[in-house]
């Protein structure tokens, strides 16, 4: 029940809330140059990128897909994810609106150069397609103890 | 997996009002008419069930969710079409429609809402008779 959804645990809520800004932060406002495979606002589907020192994230926001017909593939530091996303549209009824994206997509991501193509990994929760890719051994931060 | 659920009405969209002014996202809508309703389709990935948040009076919807996405430790973005993390997004109903009726599902992110229209205003089929 929706009801029951303001009674809200309060740890829990704050939490929320506290992850919710960290986003906010980390995803907010800003401007980056335009890569040369980018694609114009509002092209489907929209992609958030974030790193750490361990690896690349990659998040498609790609509501209503059937994961087995995604085409997800690397090729050195070039991500590509391909699909089709089909909106069911039925023929006998009067159409007011219809803003959601149906038919094929493809979307190029150029990641860091250090990305390690053998060490990726796909999700797809709650309509987000989460690629992870590793970063080689090498090039991550290491500890250096003190002798 | 198919999350089927009833959709509660609520006295008034006043609760979201009240929240901190944030940037929101506005979710894309299909919206269509057949003789018994109205079905709105909704996307919003990122959004589980226990984050939606549907509110319904006799003369508005308000449809509300939390992207919640697994961000590890110290991460930093380095590309952001998404930015910000709640959507938000309402329309004025009208009298025909039951707000009583309504049958809501969310899968993949995909929301589906069915408000049925009053028995009442349903269009009736007239038979003409030729003596």
């Amino acid at each position: 029940m929706f009801g029951s959804l303001s009674n809200f645990d309060d740890s829990l809520f704050d939490d929320l809330r506290r992850m919710q800004r960290e986003m906010d932060e980390m995803f907010g406002p800003r401007t980056w140059p335009a890569g040369i495979r980018s694609v114009a606002r509002g092209t489907y589907p929209p992609i958030n990128v974030g790193a750490t020192s361990e690896g690349v994230d990659i998040y498609l926001f790609a509501a209503g897909l059937d994961p087995k017909t995604l085409d997800i593939s690397i090729q050195q530091n070039l991500l590509t994810v391909a699909g089709e996303r089909k909106v069911e549209v039925p023929d006998d009824v009067e159409y007011y609106r219809r803003e959601r994206y149906s038919g094929a997509f493809k979307r190029v991501i150029s990641l860091p150069e250090d990305v390690d193509p053998d060490q990726v990994d796909a999700h797809y929760v709650d309509g987000i397609l989460q690629v992870s890719v590793k970063r080689r051994e090498a090039s991550r931060p290491r500890q250096i103890q003190v002798k | 997996m198919k999350d089927k659920t009833q959709v509660t009405a609520s006295e008034s969209t006043r609760a979201s009002q009240s929240r901190e002014e944030a940037p929101t996202l506005r979710p894309p809508v299909n919206v269509f008419e057949d003789a018994e309703g109205i079905t709105l389709e909704a996307d919003m990935p990122g959004v589980s069930r226990e984050r939606l948040q549907l509110r319904v009076d006799q003369d508005s919807l308000l449809i509300e969710g939390d992207i919640q996405a697994a961000v590890p430790q110290g991460m930093e973005a380095l590309y952001a079409d998404v930015r910000a993390t709640r959507y938000s997004r309402s329309f004025a109903l009208s009298r025909e429609l039951d707000t009583e009726n309504i049958d809501a599902s969310l899968n993949n992110g995909v929301l589906r809402l069915r408000i049925g229209k009053r028995a009442e205003v349903r269009p009736r089929k007239i038979e003409v008779r030729v003596d």
